[in-house]
């Protein structure tokens, strides 16, 4: 497969994951900011927007301006709108690739968006958890399992496990709230979830191990680890015997043995941090990744390609 | 609610009008279409729009589009499909594979021996002074003799309904993706109209490529990896890029994705470098090799030219084609088929005028007003000026640059193009429309696919069809003939998935409709038999 068109299926995975996440995490924060009048929104708001890595904050910080640099801003990178833009614009040149029905399914969300940008945030929130929805199914379901697909399913764990990481940072950023832990399960589709497998027991711990360590749950860190783990050893051809020669392979499974084998109770003390390791994890396996398998499409030497 | 309304107000027709024999108030639908009036009026206008409307969607969300400057557009398609019976279809399907291979014994002339500028068909300077024409490639032997593996010939209808050929485009001809496309989502539009009509299928054109692609392969390369080569997503033609290669099966590949290196073309994947044998490329020759031509062109992969040179890789179509579309050229095409093939052109050109030459300067000068003067290296309609629609102010500017550059300036009549009603604001009206049939060459065998991609002019009265002019398309249905054609659903059903033996089967194939007619029967009752024979393709073209 060509490194262009594996690098952009790597980052369709990874943008329209991006979008869904972005959504559920909105969906939480203004949740919390319109059913609990105690929280304070200025401050709230800038937390989430430290966690989504937005750099430049406004004079001014309510809802307003997280939804326009979150969802509805163009221009800025960690908006729904710029996101499935981007996953457009990379559909549109691995477009010989995708199955049409798959294109179709991303071009036809990326019409609708303007359209969904009117509707009430609630509602739009839940208009890109189903486009996104639907986009994966379709995925599945048409999408070949060869290389291609494992790009795809890759990028969309990184991306999952990258954006539960500041998911559960904002939850346990929110403070004193009795409705942050809650909103965030809801926000992953995993209260119900939650509440059979803890037996009704609710607790702010027991929210963020499930969302962290469930095996279960497929939203969850460990769940989306496993998962990239799996298609970087199946795009690494043979297996080894010892050891893992992969980089990409060896950063994700030291961050996933690194939740699994540490008292919670440590992992939870200072959430945030962590999460920022398993930020950092992510980036450097995406790095990996990106070195290995795509950096032939990035060089472009000129003198090389002349034979005399 | 009354029925007929769309296509009341019907005209004025000027010309040769497709549907109407004369004037809408009588009787004269013309045979071929008269299925598709009956169920359009019979429809109501409601209905139809409802269709339309669902139709331009669709084309929205699977993004069959256009690029104009940057823009992705919608590549409008019409509801009303354009209809050509299956004896002027044989006239045109002869005509075009006789052009063809005209115009491929003319390229090996040219970058060859050069026997016609001995023997004075062609002055050497017409050829030389081409921008098109490329010394580089000259003494370049493809692998299989063929230079030309795709061809689009623009038709039109004069006004006697006669078809005559406006240009030949040898270079990069594009479109084939919507003639695809639109066949698609016509019969997902109208299921009922497509049922009865036994019309000749298009989908299997990808596989004739691949097949002319890979007979074109590197000689001792026996399973030769094919690419399509794209200068990327913000061509205008990125969406036939995507599809043909997708219904290929094979990479679409920018020239980034590409590199030369010990005269040999690789590819940049996941797993290294990988070899490329036969490159259908959708770059033009001055940006497809920075090394040969323009150094500053980012299109381009430096060191194409000298790896086809060494024979490693085929570059499909050849570099240096140009000078073959050339306008000049175009009108020394009849003579050319005269000289190569020793048979009289099937397909008229459209008179034309050479400025080059003094004496038929002399006329058109006198007569600018008539006439539609063409720049002779333009393409997408433009620096076309249409005399009659002209001021004086732009006739004398036309006059001066002709003055300055004779050779770069051919003139024609203003033909009135045929006529087939279209779906407008207004209602159903006539609009002008073009034809281009696409051939593809495999070295035995020139297949022109059934149909073609019909532009029409969506403006009342405009005369220019080109996509990039807002143009619009239609499906076009070249209807089987019944004593000839196979059935048309078993053509493509049937096809053998080797496309190498297939061809060779071919060959071997009955050359009369009844004999034809006679195999199926027999094929009918063994299911490999039936493979072997139903399989071919039809022949109509070669039973006349």
């Amino acid at each position: 497969m060509l490194s262009r068109i594996a690098e952009s299926l790597f980052w369709i995975g990874r943008y329209l994951e991006r979008a869904d996440d972005t959504a559920r995490i909105l969906d939480v924060e203004l949740q919390v900011l319109v059913e609990d009048p105690m929280v304070d929104e200025e401050h709230s708001c800038r937390q989430l927007l430290k966690v989504m890595g937005v750099e430049e904050l406004p004079s001014v910080v309510n809802r307003w301006t997280v939804l326009d640099l979150l969802a509805h801003n163009p221009d800025s990178y960690s908006s729904i709108a710029s996101t499935v833009d981007a996953a457009r614009e990379n559909a549109r040149g691995a477009r010989e690739t995708l199955s049409t029905d798959m294109w179709a399914a991303i071009n036809t969300m990326w019409r609708g968006l303007p359209s969904a940008r009117a509707m009430r945030s609630t509602d739009m929130f839940a208009w890109v958890r189903n486009r996104t929805a639907m986009i994966a199914g379709i995925a599945d379901s048409t999408m070949t399992r060869d290389e291609g697909w494992q790009f795809f399913v890759l990028g969309r764990s990184i991306e999952r496990v990258d954006m539960t990481a500041r998911l559960l940072s904002t939850a346990s950023l929110a403070g004193e709230t009795q409705l942050a832990w809650p909103t965030t399960l809801r926000a992953c589709g995993a209260y119900e979830a939650f509440i059979r497998a803890y037996r009704g027991v609710e607790a702010d711990s027991l929210a963020a191990e499930f969302l962290l360590l469930d095996r279960w749950f497929p939203r969850s860190v460990v769940s989306a680890l496993v998962e990239a783990e799996k298609a970087l050893s199946t795009l690494e051809a043979g297996g080894q015997r010892s050891g893992f020669s992969d980089e990409g392979l060896r950063l994700l499974g030291r961050a996933r043995t690194e939740l699994e084998y540490r008292p919670l109770a440590e992992i939870v003390y200072d959430l945030p941090t962590e999460m920022e390791r398993l930020q950092r994890s992510c980036a450097a396996a995406s790095e990996a990744v990106t070195s290995r398998y795509f950096s032939l499409a990035e060089s472009r030497v000129w003198s090389e390609g002349v034979t005399l | 609610m009354n029925e007929t309304s769309l296509f009341d107000d019907y005209g004025p027709m000027v010309g040769f009008d497709e549907m109407y024999a004369g004037p809408v108030s009588g009787p004269a639908v013309r045979d071929e279409y008269g299925a598709i009036h009956e169920a359009f009026r019979s429809m109501g206008d409601d209905e139809i729009r409802v269709r339309a409307d669902a139709l331009a969607s669709s084309y929205l969300d699977q993004g069959v589009t256009f690029g104009v400057a940057g823009e992705e557009r919608p590549f409008p398609l019409d509801i009303v499909p354009r209809v050509i019976e299956a004896a002027d279809w044989r006239h045109v399907d002869l005509g075009v594979q006789q052009r063809v291979k005209a115009l491929e014994a003319f390229l090996a002339d040219v970058y060859g021996p050069g026997e016609l500028f001995n023997d004075g068909v062609v002055p050497r300077e017409t050829v030389v002074t081409s921008p098109h024409y490329h010394r580089v490639v000259a003494g370049l032997e493809p692998a299989n003799g063929v230079r030309v593996h795709v061809a689009g010939v623009d038709l039109i209808r004069d006004g006697e309904g006669n078809f005559r050929v406006l240009e030949d485009n040898v270079r990069v001809p594009s479109g084939v993706s919507y003639v695809m496309t639109n066949r698609r989502a016509l019969s997902g539009a109208l299921p009922e109209v497509f049922a009865d009509h036994r019309i000749r299928p298009v989908q299997q054109y990808s596989r004739n490529l691949l097949a002319g692609l890979r007979a074109a392969s590197p000689a001792g390369v026996s399973d030769p990896t094919v690419v399509v080569l794209t200068p990327g997503v913000y061509n205008s033609a990125y969406f036939e890029h995507t599809l043909l290669a997708r219904t290929m099966g094979v990479e679409l590949v920018e020239p980034r994705d590409l590199v030369c290196q010990g005269g040999r073309v690789l590819m940049r994947t996941t797993r290294g470098l990988e070899p490329v044998h036969v490159i259908y490329r959708r770059i033009d020759d001055d940006f497809i090799d920075p090394a040969q031509f323009r150094p500053d062109s980012m299109l381009g992969v430096p060191g194409l030219v000298t790896a086809a040179r060494a024979g490693n890789v085929t570059i499909a179509n050849a570099i240096g084609n140009g000078v073959a579309d050339d306008k000049l050229l175009y009108t020394y095409v009849p003579d050319l088929i005269r000289y190569y093939l020793s048979e009289e052109p099937i397909l008229r050109n459209v008179d034309t005028w050479r400025m080059g030459e003094a004496e038929q300067r002399e006329e058109v000068l006198d007569r600018l007003d008539e006439l539609v003067l063409k720049p002779v290296d333009g393409s997408g309609g433009k620096g076309i000026v249409i005399g009659p629609a002209a001021s004086p102010a732009e006739l004398d500017e036309l006059r001066a640059k002709i003055h300055a550059d004779p050779r770069a300036w051919i003139a024609q009549p203003v033909i009135s193009l045929s006529t087939v009603p279209t779906l407008v604001e207004q209602g159903i009206r006539p609009r002008h429309v073009d034809l281009r049939p696409f051939a593809v060459n495999t070295g035995d065998d020139v297949h022109v696919l059934p149909g073609g991609l019909t532009r029409v002019a969506l403006p009342e009265g405009e005369l220019i069809v080109n996509s990039s002019r807002g143009g619009g398309s239609k499906d076009t249905w070249v209807l089987a003939d019944p004593l000839v054609d196979p059935d048309p659903l078993d053509e493509v059903a049937i096809e053998e998935p080797e496309v190498s033996r297939r061809d060779k089967t071919r060959k071997d194939k009955p050359r009369s409709g009844v004999a034809q007619l006679q195999s199926q029967a027999q094929g009918a009752q063994t299911q490999t038999q039936g493979a072997q024979t139903q399989g071919a393709p039809t022949i109509d073209g070669q039973v006349v």
